[in-house]
Parts: C-alpha cells; sequence; structure tokens
C-alpha cells in the first residue's frame, strides 16, 4: 500500500496530532453523546426515589465491601432471568446510582430484586454466616458488620449525591440525621420521615432497635434494592426507552 | 525516517529499518487469518449497527426493529402459552387432587422442586431441612401452623408475621423478660423445666425445674398447652420434642424466652403464579412429613 505510509504519519507532528485528535473524538463522541440523550433513555416511570440516608450509608458498605465482585445488580431480559428474579431491570431504578451497581460478574445471585424477598432476621443472619443458613455457600462471613456506623457526616453525603445531580432537597439534607435514626428505629414517629422517603421501611433491621449498626444500613439497603417500582402500574409506554 | 530496510537472509523477511547497537528487528507481517479475522469483526459491526438498535435517539432502532424488551415479553408468552395447558390444569385444581392425579402429581413435583430450590431453599435448606436461628424444617412431621394441604397452601400463600399480607399468620410470644414479666432467673427455671419436658433433664438442674413447673402453668400453658404439646391456631411450637428453632441449648432456649425474635415469612402470592403456589404445597408436603 503505496499511498499509507506509517513513516509520513510518525515524522509529521501536525498531521500526527491531526489524525490523533480526530481518533480520540470518535471514541470521546460514543461516550459523551448518549449522555445527551439520557432523557428518552431513562424510563419515565413512578417510585423512583433517592435513597434515604440509612440506605446510602448501606449501598456505601456495599461498595466498600466489594459486594459487587460477586453480585451484579442488573435483571438481563432474557426469560431465564425473569423466571428466576422477576422483572428485568430498568435504567430508571439506577439513576440515582453513583457509580451504578450493575456489576458484570456472579458469583452469588442477582440482588437487583432482592428486597422483601427475606425476612431482614434472615439478612442479619446471612450476612453475619453465611453458611449457618445456607451450608452450601461459598460467600464470606460479615459479622464484623454489627459495629457501629459512623454517621456524623451524613448531611455531607446527601450534599455529595446533590452536587452529582441526585434531588436531595434542603429538607432532606437538613433532616438527615435524624432521617437516618428514624429509619433504624421502629418506634420512632414515621410522619415526616415517611414524607420526605415514600413507602420507606422503618425497622430494627439487625434485631436491635437500640443502636445503629452498619448491618442495620446494609440491611435496610438490600430490603429496598428493586422494590421502587410497582410492576403492576407500570404502562408499555412508560417503559419503552427510546 | 528509517532508511536501512533490508531482507533479513534467514527468515526472507524484511527489517523494520531501525538498529540499535547492532540489533535489527524483523517486520513480521501479521498472520493473514488474524487480519481477515479483524476486518470480517469490523465488518460484522458495521451490519450489526444497521440492523439492531445501536444509538441511544428516539426511533432508532435498526431495520429489523428487534427490541431486546419486546422480544422477552415475546419469549414469555410463547413459553407461558406452550405450558398453558398444564398450568391451568394445575391452578384449577386443588393440591389434594393434583397429588392424587399422577400425571399432574409428577408436573408438580419436578416444577415444585425447582421453586423451592429458587425461593425457600435460602430459608430452609436445599433439602427443607431448616437452619437453625428459627427457620423450621419442612421434612419432619413437627408442623408449628400446620401439615395438611390447606394449612400447607394458606402458609404459603399468606406467610408468616410479615407486614405486605393482611391475612399472614400471625401471633406474638410474650417478651417475658424485656417486657418485665419474668426476672431472669425465673426465665432461667422455666427454661429447664422445658428442657425436662423435652425429655432432656439435668439432674443438676432439677431444683430450677421444679419452680419452673408453677410458672411455665401460670405464663407458658395457654399457648404451649399443658404438657408442651404446641397449638398450630397460635403457632406456637411443641415444646416436649427434641426439636428446637434455635438451638437445643438450654441457654439459647431461655435467651428466646427472655426476647424471642419471632419468626418472619414472605407472602407468595403477590410473588408466584398460583400453580407454582399448587405445587410448592404438593412438594413441601411430600417432603416427608404431610398429613391429611
Ligand atoms: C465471594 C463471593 C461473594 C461476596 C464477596 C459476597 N457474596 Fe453474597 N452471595 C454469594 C453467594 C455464592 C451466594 C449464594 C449462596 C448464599 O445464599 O449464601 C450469595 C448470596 C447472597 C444473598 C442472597 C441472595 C439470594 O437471592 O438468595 C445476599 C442478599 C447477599 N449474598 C448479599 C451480599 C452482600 C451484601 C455482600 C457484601 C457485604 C455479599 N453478598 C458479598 C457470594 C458472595
Ligand atoms: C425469609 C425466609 C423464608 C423464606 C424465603 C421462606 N420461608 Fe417458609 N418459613 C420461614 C420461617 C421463619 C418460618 C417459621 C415461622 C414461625 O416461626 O412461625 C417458615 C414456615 C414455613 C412453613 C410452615 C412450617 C410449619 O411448621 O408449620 C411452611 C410450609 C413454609 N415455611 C414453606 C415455605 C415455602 C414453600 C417457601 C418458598 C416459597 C418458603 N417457606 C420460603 C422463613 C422463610
Ligand atoms: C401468646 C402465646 C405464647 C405464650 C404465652 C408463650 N409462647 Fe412460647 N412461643 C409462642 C410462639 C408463637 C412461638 C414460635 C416463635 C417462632 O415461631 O418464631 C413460641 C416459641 C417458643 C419457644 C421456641 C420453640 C422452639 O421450637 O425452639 C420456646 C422455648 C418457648 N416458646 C417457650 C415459652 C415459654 C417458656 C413460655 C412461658 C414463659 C412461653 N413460651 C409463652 C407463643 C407463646
Amino acid at each position: 500500500m503505496k499511498w499509507f505510509n506509517h513513516a509520513k504519519i510518525e515524522t509529521n507532528l501536525i498531521l500526527m496530532g491531526v489524525l490523533t485528535l480526530i481518533t480520540v473524538s470518535i471514541g470521546g463522541l460514543a461516550q459523551i453523546v448518549p449522555l445527551f440523550t439520557v432523557a428518552t433513555t431513562i424510563e419515565r416511570v413512578e417510585g423512583i426515589r433517592p435513597y434515604t440516608p440509612l440506605e446510602l450509608m448501606g449501598r456505601n458498605i456495599y461498595v466498600r465491601e466489594g459486594c459487587y465482585t460477586c453480585h451484579s445488580q442488573m435483571v438481563r431480559p432474557f426469560r431465564d432471568e425473569l423466571e428466576r428474579y422477576g422483572h428485568f431491570s430498568l435504567a430508571a431504578e439506577s439513576m440515582y446510582d453513583h457509580p451504578f451497581q450493575w456489576g458484570s460478574k456472579r458469583s452469588g445471585p442477582d440482588l437487583a430484586r432482592v428486597g422483601g424477598r427475606y425476612s431482614d432476621d434472615w439478612q442479619a443472619a446471612h450476612l453475619r454466616s453465611p453458611r449457618a443458613v445456607v451450608p452450601e455457600s461459598i460467600m464470606p462471613p460479615y459479622a464484623f458488620l454489627d459495629r457501629p456506623l459512623a454517621y456524623a457526616d451524613i448531611a455531607e453525603h446527601l450534599k455529595a449525591q446533590r452536587a452529582i445531580g441526585v434531588p436531595y432537597t434542603d429538607a432532606m439534607i437538613a433532616n438527615a440525621r435524624a432521617d437516618l435514626e428514624a429509619q433504624a428505629r421502629p418506634e420512632a414517629d414515621p410522619a415526616a420521615f415517611q414524607g420526605r422517603y415514600a413507602r420507606a421501611r422503618q425497622a430494627a433491621f439487625d434485631g436491635d432497635p437500640a443502636a445503629v449498626t452498619e448491618m442495620d444500613a446494609v440491611v435496610a439497603y438490600l430490603q429496598m434494592l428493586g422494590t421502587l417500582v410497582q410492576f403492576r402500574d407500570v404502562t408499555p409506554e412508560q417503559m419503552r426507552q427510546q | 525516517m528509517p532508511t536501512k530496510i533490508e531482507k533479513d537472509a534467514l527468515t526472507g523477511t524484511n527489517t523494520t529499518g531501525h538498529e540499535w547497537d547492532g540489533l535489527k528487528e524483523l517486520n513480521t507481517p501479521l498472520p493473514k487469518w488474524w487480519l481477515y479475522v479483524m476486518y470480517a469483526t469490523i465488518a460484522f459491526s458495521a451490519v450489526w449497527v444497521i440492523l439492531y438498535p445501536a444509538f441511544p435517539f428516539q426511533g432508532a432502532t435498526g431495520v429489523t426493529g428487534w427490541i431486546a424488551r419486546e422480544a422477552v415479553v415475546q419469549d414469555v408468552a410463547a413459553a407461558n402459552e406452550r405450558m398453558a395447558p398444564m398450568m391451568n390444569r394445575l391452578r384449577a385444581a386443588t393440591p389434594q387432587q393434583i397429588a392424587a392425579d399422577p400425571e399432574l402429581r409428577a408436573f408438580a413435583m419436578a416444577g415444585g422442586r425447582i421453586a423451592f430450590a429458587n425461593n425457600c431453599a435460602a430459608c430452609h435448606g436445599a433439602g427443607g431441612q431448616g437452619a437453625v436461628g428459627g427457620f423450621p424444617s419442612l421434612a419432619d412431621d413437627d408442623w408449628i401452623w400446620g401439615g395438611s394441604y390447606d394449612a400447607i397452601h394458606q402458609t404459603i400463600a399468606h406467610g408468616i408475621r410479615n407486614e405486605e399480607d393482611d391475612e399472614a399468620r400471625t401471633s406474638m410470644m410474650p417478651r417475658f423478660v424485656a417486657d418485665g414479666v419474668l426476672t431472669p432467673a425465673q426465665v432461667n427455671d422455666v427454661a429447664s423445666y422445658v428442657v425436662s419436658l423435652a425429655g432432656d433433664a439435668d439432674p443438676g438442674q432439677a431444683a430450677e425445674a421444679e419452680r419452673g413447673k408453677p410458672l411455665y402453668a401460670e405464663n407458658c400453658a395457654s399457648c404451649h398447652g399443658d404438657t408442651g404439646e404446641g397449638n398450630r391456631d397460635v403457632g406456637a411450637p411443641r415444646l416436649n420434642d427434641r426439636i428446637w428453632l434455635h438451638g437445643a441449648d438450654r441457654h439459647a432456649i431461655a435467651r428466646f424466652i427472655a426476647n424471642p425474635r419471632m419468626g418472619v415469612m414472605p407472602a407468595w402470592a403477590g410473588r408466584l403464579d398460583p400453580a407454582t403456589i399448587n405445587m410448592l404445597t404438593v412438594y413441601v408436603h411430600a417432603l416427608g412429613g404431610g398429613e391429611n
């Protein structure tokens, strides 16, 4: 191929610079352009709300412990996955996830719809010692999650999320601490908390209403996964992505 | 600019023309097969972009019009149609009728096994053997709520002490120490008595058990029965056997009496097809302890 000569490109700085720019732009556009079309790729379904402060802390622990290395959160649109896990995942369901937890490896089951499938007791017992309830499990034990949750900076976490586009309101940020504690204490007054976070469950997730532990946070997070959209009420139009 | 491109005598391949301290590098061309496979993948991707949805724009579906989400809905509908004749029969029949019909029963046992592995095994064990920590065995004849077809069906469909189903089975054992009904010492006594009911009396604890007997009659017999035979109406387990939800250790039993953790099971009526719940009922009934 006489007309194409690498040597020519490699010895001409301007030509090389222009061609590099073109190549990088193509790659960049392929990643950036879809972001401008988010409005049409995210379904307009009801029910999606930002994580409650306790769930957000649970999510942070989920990321910290690397649960995503064994668990995906993405029910793909195949019949076998629907039969096992339920409705396929919608883009809207992870729109407040920074970063998303879709994952790419399943040593354990998908967790996108694990919320409500088991009791709080089971979740806590399973995290403390997976083999105590599932003898054949290869999941590592996380008994240390029974330690107190450090949440003095919870309002800052919400602010950081707001800075990257999660619609936390001023009231949510001002009450972050109170909301976090209210969710972990079933006897706390639900009115204010429930008003800010629709259909969020209050419970002693780890079995002990006295202290707020990391276990409370992780179980609260797991128990809401995949429960926000009421699929019975979703129309095919809302679900159509494009 | 490489200047000294020369043919290597041994391989017949050109060198790159560079030379470092007398070292030259062969400019061996990429293997033909590799190159053609790469060109083929590029051509394939071009065809793919035309045929299938590749751009995130309104209406950019590709010329085939194929959309994963619609394809899976059709897949599910086709499979449901294939299975409809059998599933309709399983939906219409009662668990008793399914068990009595060999064809339906064989189908229900196979389907029930899969549904059990997917939905129930995490709590009740792969073989229904249960787990210490409040998850009962379903393979024995020691039932908390009942082992007839109807009782099992009701338990599975509505669950136990959950927040989602108004018809869930429910009952609460008092938190005897936490609620201040008994002192820790009294709980210790009544625990020793309970253990003796099960036939595991420890002679060293005879005095405690003796003190625990009237406490039992007063506080516990109303639910668990005079001799610890249990009461299925309120889901109070038998205490006069050696089957324990939270372990056979006397201290574990005392801890439970002081501050019980009541078992919770989700309701399955909203999650599973009625036919699947019928299949599960027949399957669980056949695990070992089914009653008539
Ligand atoms: C080494 C891989 C591994 C890691 C890391 C791991 N898991 Fe698991 N997990 C499994 C496996 C395997 C199972 C299936 C067996 C079982 O139920 O224990 C499982 C099951 C589960 C289940 C039950 C899912 C279902 O539908 O039955 C939950 C919930 C869960 N894991 C949560 C977590 C959380 C939270 C973390 C991080 C704190 C975590 N896992 C980390 C391997 C892992
Ligand atoms: C979150 C854990 C969990 C899951 C999942 C679960 N169960 Fe249960 N199940 C329990 C607990 C806990 C009890 C005992 C409740 C009590 O103490 O009264 C129970 C009790 C039962 C009983 C009554 C046992 C008796 O002795 O009367 C049956 C039958 C049963 N489960 C069947 C099932 C089936 C079938 C499934 C799957 C569709 C299932 N369970 C899924 C936790 C679970
Ligand atoms: C209001 C009814 C009620 C009363 C009164 C009651 N219980 Fe219970 N008890 C229950 C129920 C319901 C359960 C099942 C808990 C579960 O399924 O998680 C239970 C479970 C137990 C268990 C665990 C059984 C097992 O198989 O591991 C023990 C032990 C027990 N009770 C002892 C007592 C003693 C001792 C007293 C009196 C001091 C008492 N109970 C009073 C309802 C009652």
